[in-house]
């Protein structure tokens, strides 16, 4: 058991260490960073200067090596537009995006499992194929256009305008529709999701050995279908964490949501690279932990899993 | 295979917007005499002909005085381009990368796994506002970009392909009487693990369509003087409740693509491989 998780956890700093790699090379491979920090018209010998000074002048393993080091330091650059450093930047806009995030997930996770639960139950029927017609609507449905659909409803049927979350005032009829938009996606993933783990378990023969024993129907569910159905979900977290993130770039985009996707968006149209990197490994680093979270968890709860490993 | 005539009522829906579609972005230029980069200050934002417009400009004009119809063609055109290239970059690029990791297994396998992993952590559209930051953007990058998104599915599905197919009687009595590397590839293996591809072909093409529209949504896709889809959405945005067609419009046309894709591919996946009619889809 040990064994397995050290081995994922080495795994998982492994894929670390490659993203930074690809990151590192593929800002050198994009231009000269000095060419681009000074002046248009300076002089050879004052880009040369700031060369020296950013170390550019030195091979490029050591830089390589430069770099690393200064990530495990805490030195993650700063803006050439704000002068702030990155991690300061980042830690300003985390808290709206984590509000939006955690209600976004807990509105898919109710409803998507609830509705993929009921759709199983009632497998074939009118309400199943509502669950099913909208869990493909969910996964085609694109966040913006879905977004821009309920501020244009929301301002000719209710009169309230939703994108207004610009001047930082955050509150929650103003957090409610872009988190509905936001776990749209996931929540139809979920539903899918939920009603075939759940179809599967109630097929199984112990289901029917259990019904054969005359164990009541609620039982069954509550005590021994929804504990097995219930594992494979779990694996569905690690994965809609990855579609919350990049719906969540569009998403507070469209609300003027001032979260950290709007700095991100914003760092890429005026070229703020030192930011952009940091918001990408910062991506990088929290989907990995919480995936490899999400993966020791998974073999704590299947006791084929963790009795196969030791 | 079973004929038109078999099929559920919403995949022959499907399959009919879907030709509409390609139909419209190769000829819809023709239905109107503007060009859709053609200005015009005197007819700024006017209606669609069924809100009070005329018959001059049937779906109106932008903020510029641009034919509307001109610029939903182009940007369907675009569009198109975007997810046929970008899917079968992904398909052909992934599906080998899985064919040499189940074919050859040892050290290219866990390379080859590693990077998928990789892939894996970091949210395609991340991935692609970095290469955004560092170089300038262009149609090619674009397709280029798209193209890669999704290659880790085709390369871990055709990979678990491969390793059970290869294992069959067939493919190793092929291989004892002495048959090359390349024949075993393409004449039984490649067949067998082509309805994986299909399908997943049918899963990412809505992917790779969403994912360029949002880029050029955020404005940092299709640069004008080219547009897209998204690239009108996000200048109507500005005049969402007064002049909605603009945004509604091309909305629609993203959606309903990207919906009846995913209806046809479902009703496909149903049909070539019954065993997975239950099975749930992965997320991006």
């Amino acid at each position: 058991m040990t064994r397995v998780i050290l081995f994922r956890i080495l795994r998982s700093l492994a894929t670390l260490l490659i993203a930074v790699t690809i990151v590192f090379f593929f800002i050198r491979l994009s231009g000269d960073p000095a060419q681009a920090l000074a002046p248009p018209d300076a002089p050879p010998e004052v880009v040369e200067a700031y060369r020296v000074k950013l170390g550019l002048d030195k091979p490029l393993p050591v830089q390589y090596a430069n770099y690393v080091l200064g990530l495990f330091q805490g030195d993650f650059g700063y803006s050439i537009h704000t002068g702030k450093s990155s991690l300061t930047l980042f830690l300003e806009r985390l808290p709206a995006t984590l509000m939006l995030g955690g209600t976004a997930l807990a509105i898919a996770v109710i409803f998507g499992i609830s509705i993929g639960a009921i759709a199983a139950l009632n497998r074939n029927s009118f309400i199943d194929r509502l669950v099913m017609g909208f869990s493909v609507f969910a996964f085609a449905m694109p966040n913006f256009f879905f977004g821009l659909v309920v501020i244009l409803t929301g301002a000719l049927v209710f009169g309230i305008f939703f994108g207004a979350a610009a001047n930082g005032h955050i509150s929650l009829l103003l957090l409610l529709p872009p988190a509905a938009t936001l776990g749209l996606a996931s929540m139809g993933a979920f539903a899918r999701f939920t009603r075939s783990s759940l179809l599967e378990t109630i097929n199984q023969p112990f289901m029917m050995a259990l019904e054969a024993r005359g164990v009541p129907a609620s039982r069954r569910l509550w005590r021994h279908a929804a504990p097995n159905a219930a594992i494979p979900i779990v694996t569905m977290l690690g994965l809609s964490l990855g579609s919350l993130v990049a719906g969540a770039v569009v998403t507070e985009q469209v609300f003027a949501w001032p979260g950290v996707g709007q700095l991100l968006v914003r760092s890429v149209a005026t070229r703020d690279i030192a930011v952009v990197q940091f918001l990408v490994l910062a991506v990088t680093f929290s989907m990995t932990f919480a995936n490899l979270a999400v993966d020791i968890l998974y073999s704590f709860l299947d006791p084929r899993i963790r009795r196969a490993a030791s | 295979m079973s004929t038109f005539r078999d099929m559920p009522l919403a995949v022959r829906i499907a399959i009919g917007f879907v030709i509409l579609f390609v139909l419209f972005a190769l000829f819809g230029g023709f239905l109107t005499p503007y060009d859709f980069r053609q200005t015009s200050l005197l007819d700024r934002f006017e209606p669609p002909v069924f809100l009070g417009g005329t018959w001059d400009h049937v779906l109106g004009t932008d903020g510029r005085g641009r034919d509307l119809l001109a610029r939903l063609a182009m940007g369907a055109k675009v569009t198109l381009l975007v997810a046929i290239f970008g899917t079968l970059i992904g398909a052909v690029f992934g599906s080998l990368l899985g064919l040499i990791a189940g074919g050859r297994r040892g050290k290219a396998d866990t390379l080859i796994m590693m990077a998928v992993d990789v892939q894996a952590s970091v949210p395609i559209i991340i991935i692609a506002l970095f290469v955004l930051a560092l170089f300038k953007s262009s149609l090619l990058l674009i397709v280029i970009m798209v193209g890669f998104s999704g290659w880790e599915n085709y390369a871990r599905l055709v990979r678990a392909s491969t390793l059970s197919v290869r294992e069959r009687g067939y493919v190793t009595a092929e291989r004892v009487l002495g048959a090359s590397a390349a024949r075993i590839y393409l004449r039984y293996i490649l067949p067998n693990i082509f309805n994986v591809i299909l399908v997943q072909f049918t899963i990412n093409l809505p992917l790779t369509v969403l994912l360029e529209t949002a880029l050029s949504f955020l404005g940092l896709g299709v640069q004008p003087p080219m547009t897209s889809l998204g690239q009108i959405m996000s200048d109507g945005r500005d005049r969402l409740l007064t002049s909605w067609w603009l945004t509604m419009f091309p909305g629609a046309i993203i959606f309903f693509l990207a919906l009846s894709v995913s209806i046809v591919g479902d009703w496909l996946r149903d049909q070539l491989d019954p065993t997975l009619r239950n099975a749930g889809r992965r997320g991006t």
